[in-house]
């Protein structure tokens, strides 16, 4: 018995030890960090295996990397480290001492990964954004690349965090910005997504910007419509996607005898029955997040109120009790019927996925969907608007925004104008598989998909897309509208969707 | 006698034959999740591809999936990082709740002062509140704790050990209450004429009596900080403070994921709370009545 | 005790309470009372806004005609299909269980740690395991899960969509259950917002699949401390099994039933993670439920007032549940 209450009160001291882990954040002293040992990372290396080889935890892997960043500032033999998870066979590490180590574990916070890179004479660069996938990964690093070549002597820190179309991102950077920890620069929605962040207390407008780069010649008039916000500019975009999309399975289309994709809503539900007919499933349809339902929805709206009307009914100007709104209830319940009997248990990927396969021969999505199918090697696909929405953009894009404490404003408003810039449009976008938002990119490098994409930018009536943060307050697009939107595909309950939208509208203060 | 114990055999007979039948089908119902768990977490990816076979055993057992759950692919994180982090958050907040609850235990039962009947269910009262009417006030408060002293709660491991301790303090207090209750007064009693007082009570003759209640209390514990998911997704932003339940759900709540690896991850998850039953299930078992039973 | 405690050690013992009592303080009593204030502002955003609203919050969940009124109210219905049919199944699973391993079977232990050991896991395990194995799959490309295992033993009429089930059965008026409501003067409940939404079942098997074992704990206990003399005595006087338990075992059984509706009923007013890592309240709001709601409008939707008035609905909810239970013990305990 006493020996066991001593090994109670052991425990017990331990715990009173672990609780005492230091939790404020000082900056870490990578500078203080030397090379003990040089490294070069072989075959099926990676980071925490060699921490956990050199300093007996696999998750002692941050050391090296501030180590070896800040070795690279002064000697370019040693690599440098963007993201932990990514190094490559030949880099060169700089090993610090397992003390050295250890006291800079002691004072890192992992939500600062500033002290991960060197510091240049100029001060760093940070920049939050939720571009993780490889593409995209790659695309932000191209204009990375570019902003180093003119801005030398800044440190570049790619602060990403992965997941969920930026829903972790954007829970993370709220408290970064209250708690007046912001990065130099973030990702945003164009649009009204910017009132999330409080614009004129946690984000200020960049209007200088815009003015001194000459923005506003070269971005569309109704995409500057977009970006404005209480008059001002907020962010700086970098991409264009579109929403309004029909993919199809030409060789399903060939085999029910039809010779062109549907370009209205009858014709829509012509070629779906003569698909049937032929023993085709007409329409794939993803549901398991909810979004695909108000994605698909807000593009029939678009295709049945036309893009005046359609973007009326975010300014105030269509009512949304409006007898079209009911025409695009009744044409998304028709389209729902028939979809896949099991669309609430698929994503919008694996709704794709059939139209890949040949199991279904339609699918409405946005044009992110075809990175999808060249993934797949799909040669035999096809894509139009969607129906009744020819010579309408439903656009949905990124922008760069400018917090109102950044650490390094002027890096960050070199940044910005960088990520207008045409050079980094043509170097990103091609990789991350959207169109510049200039209208003067040159399309050698982008593939047909994006080609034909960009004509129609440069000449179609662009509306933006309320799913994808554009067209209203986050609350009405992803309360109000959302949710009717969710409960209508299920219910089928014309008027109660139509009501609980009027609603929607008079709370985000539109009185229908 | 014998007559009536050589008249009722016969039936009985089937009757045990029948209960017998009966537990062992709902055994191997109960069992069925971990049979779909094992069987496809051990398939490769190839073979897990094939849902139509989701029900027979994997031609080949590999350790593939769990592999990837473990330390993730290219594009999915794996269950390493939260696994470090659940270990860091739930020694620390399963010692601490369980020494204040000893504490408490012993004062509420032996001690009892003026008001202690009333002030013990509304003690009581808080482990038994939905989180959800204490999340917003308990993110603001270690906002504005961060901005004001520097310290820093808000999406750390320690803001997770500072909730699951107190909001642990209501059960650690009420299995250690009744613990110490079943110990004679007496007891106590006979040291206080030896000249005991209230630390050398506790010291000499709870203390060293505790250790059972200790592995009770600290099981309990354990298991309900393991497996908790709403002060993790609630109080951790980034997948360096991620639990491990959250990083489960992440892995399960992309699409990309196919079926082998999520039911590997799924299975790593439980391995913690399952070792921990199987090897005090006794002690567990106490835990589940005392901290119910007994209001 | 024979010799009254001194005064030092009455401070002493109270200053070593008052640090969790201050926590308790805080952390319960005045965050409940800092949420019941933030209901009643207008705090939408990330700034906290706290324009005194008075019960607008409230009045929009309950009387309002928006999407946020008939969610809400979808997740009444829930919460009270999902409780009843849990408990429900919860209850007589754990007492069958309770009842035949006490039978003095062998191996007892090993049943016992087979029917027990779900409760040590997570509900996102369990979540993650069972919606693989009630994924029903495509009618047209095949069966999958359960449906697979239903079709291979013919018991196809079995086979459901499970989870994806977006099909509420209503109680309307015209039903029999709708008309014997109207009888005794309940007619209103026989309306399209009470009912029970398919996709529950899914639920409901799993968390009855994690939780019955511990119910079955709960009833063996009481079952062992049954002398049993009086069952010997009943069965002395004809009664047979059936009878014993029937006007024996049961009755003794009330304070451990009533424990387990508590418990029970407390679990499942506040489920959360099952319903996130299983269904994420799909097919529509088909399963969405109160503390579900509540985080996603207050985390997601940055509604902060409403998501408040949530909670502390679903704070009274329970609290109807628990109040009651802690007082009755606290006298029981009292007359002692």
């Amino acid at each position: 018995m006493q020996k066991k209450s001593v090994l109670v009160s052991l425990l017990l001291v331990l715990a009173l030890v672990l609780s005492m882990v230091p939790s404020a954040s000082a900056a870490p002293a990578s500078a203080g960090m030397a090379c003990a040992q040089t490294y070069t990372i072989a075959a099926a290396d990676w980071l925490s295996k060699l921490s956990d080889k050199f300093y007996g935890s696999i998750l002692a892997y941050w050391p090296l990397m501030a180590a070896t960043n800040q070795k690279n500032l002064e000697d370019k033999t040693f690599a440098h480290i963007d993201n932990a998870d990514l190094i490559d066979v030949g880099w060169k590490l700089c090993v610090p001492s397992k003390a050295d180590a250890e006291a800079f574990l002691k004072t890192f916070d992992p939500n600062n990964p500033a002290a991960l890179f060197g510091s240049g004479a100029k001060g760093q660069l940070v920049v939050g954004s939720w571009w993780t996938n490889a593409g995209e990964f790659a695309g932000l690093n191209e204009i990375f690349k570019q902003y180093k070549t003119q801005n030398p002597d800044v440190e570049i820190v790619n602060a990403t965090i992965a997941g969920g179309a930026g829903t972790n991102f954007k829970g993370q950077l709220l408290t970064q910005l209250i708690g007046g920890k912001a990065p130099d620069s973030f990702q945003l929605h164009a649009g009204l997504e910017v009132e999330t962040y409080s614009p004129g207390t946690y984000v200020v407008p960049v209007d200088d910007i815009y003015t001194s780069a000459g923005f506003e010649k070269v971005f569309p008039k109704d995409l500057l419509a977009m970006l404005k916000y209480k008059d001002h500019y907020w962010g700086v975009p970098v991409n264009i996607h579109r929403s309004n999309v029909l993919w199809y399975n030409k060789t399903l289309f060939a085999k029910a005898g039809i010779a062109a994709a549907p370009a209205t809503w009858d014709e829509f539900f012509a070629t779906a029955d003569k698909l049937k007919a032929a023993g085709v499933a007409p329409v794939a349809l993803g549901g398991k997040d909810g979004f695909e339902l108000q994605h698909t929805f807000e593009d029939i709206l678009a295709g049945t109120l036309g893009a005046e009307g359609y973007k009326g009914l975010w300014t105030g100007k269509t009512k949304w009790s409006d007898a079209k709104v009911t025409d695009a209830l009744n044409t998304f319940k028709k389209y729902i019927s028939y979809a896949n009997a099991d669309h609430d248990a698929l994503t919008w990927a694996a709704a794709t996925q059939l139209v890949i396969d040949g199991k279904a021969a339609m699918n409405i999505m946005g044009d992110w969907a075809n990175g999808q199918f060249t993934a797949a090697k799909s040669t035999d696909y096809g894509w139009a608007s969607s129906p009744g929405t020819k010579g309408i953009f439903v656009a949905l894009s990124d922008s760069f925004a400018l917090p109102a404490k950044a650490p390094n404003p002027a890096n960050a408003k070199a940044w910005i104008a960088q990520a207008g810039s045409k050079a980094a449009q043509e170097a990103f976008n091609p990789l991350k598989g959207s169109i510049c938002a200039r209208t003067d990119c040159d399309l050698s490098k982008f593939n047909d998909y994006l080609k034909s994409s960009a004509a129609d930018w440069a000449k179609d009536a662009i509306v933006p897309s309320v799913t994808h943060g554009a067209a209203a307050t986050p609350k009405w697009a992803t309360k109000g509208y959302a949710d009717a939107v969710v409960l209508f595909a299920t219910s089928g309950d014309v008027a109660k969707a139509q009501a609980a939208l009027v609603a929607a509208a008079v709370d985000a203060g539109f009185p229908q | 006698m014998t007559t009536a114990v050589a008249a009722r055999r016969a039936p009985l007979r089937w009757r045990r034959i029948l209960l017998y039948a009966v537990l062992v089908m709902a055994a191997g119902l109960y069992l069925v999740p971990v049979y779909v768990l094992l069987i496809t977490g051990f398939k490769s990816q190839q073979e897990a591809l094939n849902i139509f076979t989701m029900w027979t055993p994997p031609n080949v057992i590999g350790f593939h999936s769990f592999q990837v759950a473990w330390f993730g692919a290219p594009d999915s994180v794996g269950l390493e990082q939260g696994f470090w982090n659940s270990v860091q958050m739930v020694i620390p907040a399963t010692l601490i709740s369980s020494m204040i609850g000893s504490v408490n235990g012993y004062i509420l039962s032996k001690w009892k002062f003026r008001g202690a009947n009333l002030l013990f269910p509304l003690i009581l009262f808080g482990m038994f509140i939905p989180y959800q009417s204490i999340l917003i006030p308990l993110v603001q408060t270690y906002q504005l704790l961060e901005r004001y002293t520097g310290i820093a709660l808000y999406s750390t491991i320690a803001g997770l050990v500072v909730a699951h301790t107190i909001y642990g303090i209501p059960i650690t207090t009420l299995i250690f209450r009744n613990y110490y209750a079943a110990i004679p007064n007496e007891m106590v009693e006979a040291s206080r004429i030896d000249g005991a007082n209230f630390f050398s009570i506790y010291r000499y003759i709870l203390f060293p009596l505790s250790v059972p209640g200790f592995v009770v209390v600290m099981i309990w514990q354990f298991t309900s900080i393991w497996n908790d998911f709403l002060f993790g997704i609630t109080l951790a932003n980034t997948p360096k403070v991620y639990p491990i339940t959250l990083s489960l759900n992440n892995i399960a709540g992309s699409f990309h994921v196919p079926w082998n690896i999520q039911m590997a991850a799924a299975l790593l998850t439980a391995v913690p709370p399952l070792l921990v039953y199987i090897f005090l299930g006794r002690y567990f078992m106490r835990g589940l009545m005392a901290g119910s039973l007994k209001g | 005790m024979s010799r009254k405690p001194r005064n030092w050690e009455r401070a002493v013992s109270i200053l070593l309470l008052a640090p969790s009592i201050l926590a308790l303080a805080i952390f319960v009593y005045a965050f409940i009372g800092w949420t019941g204030y933030v209901s009643l502002t207008r705090w939408e955003g990330a700034a906290p806004d706290f324009t005194f609203a008075g019960l607008h919050s409230y009045q929009r969940l309950f009387l309002g005609q928006g999407t946020d009124a008939i969610r809400f109210h979808i997740d009444l219905r829930n919460m009270v299909g999902f409780t009843l049919f849990f408990l429900i199944a919860c209850l007589s699973i754990g007492f069958v269980l309770a009842v035949l391993v006490d039978q003095r079977v062998r191996a007892e232990s090993f049943f016992r740690s087979v029917f027990l050991f779900p409760m040590a896991v997570s509900f996102i395990v369990t979540g993650v395991a069972w919606r693989w194995i009630l994924t029903p799959g495509d009618p047209a490309i095949g069966a999958v899960g359960i449906n697979l295992l239903l079709e291979k033993i013919g018991l196809d009429s079995l086979k459901s969509l499970w989870f994806t089930d977006p099909t509420v059965k209503f109680i309307t008026p015209d039903s029999p259950v709708g008309q014997i409501l109207n009888q005794i003067g309940l007619g209103f409940l026989a309306s399209s917002d009470v009912g029970y939404a398919m996709a529950l079942t899914a639920l409901v098997i799993a968390a009855t699949w994690q939780l019955s074992g511990y119910t079955m704990a709960l009833y063996l206990a009481g079952l062992r401390s049954i002398p049993d003399e009086l069952r010997e005595a009943a069965r002395m006087d004809g009664a047979n099994e059936l009878q014993v338990y029937r006007h024996i075992v049961i009755p003794l059984l009330q304070p451990i039933t009533l424990s387990a509706v508590i418990i029970l009923g407390h679990i499942s007013l506040k489920i959360y993670d099952l319903v996130v890592s299983m269904t994420g309240s799909g097919p529509g709001f088909a399963t969405d439920v109160p503390a579900l709601n509540m985080w996603r409008t207050t985390f997601d939707a940055t509604l902060f007032a409403q998501g408040a008035a949530i909670a502390v609905i679903l704070l009274f909810l329970v609290a109807v549940l628990i109040i009651p239970y802690l007082a009755y013990n606290t006298r029981a305990e009292a007359q002692r």
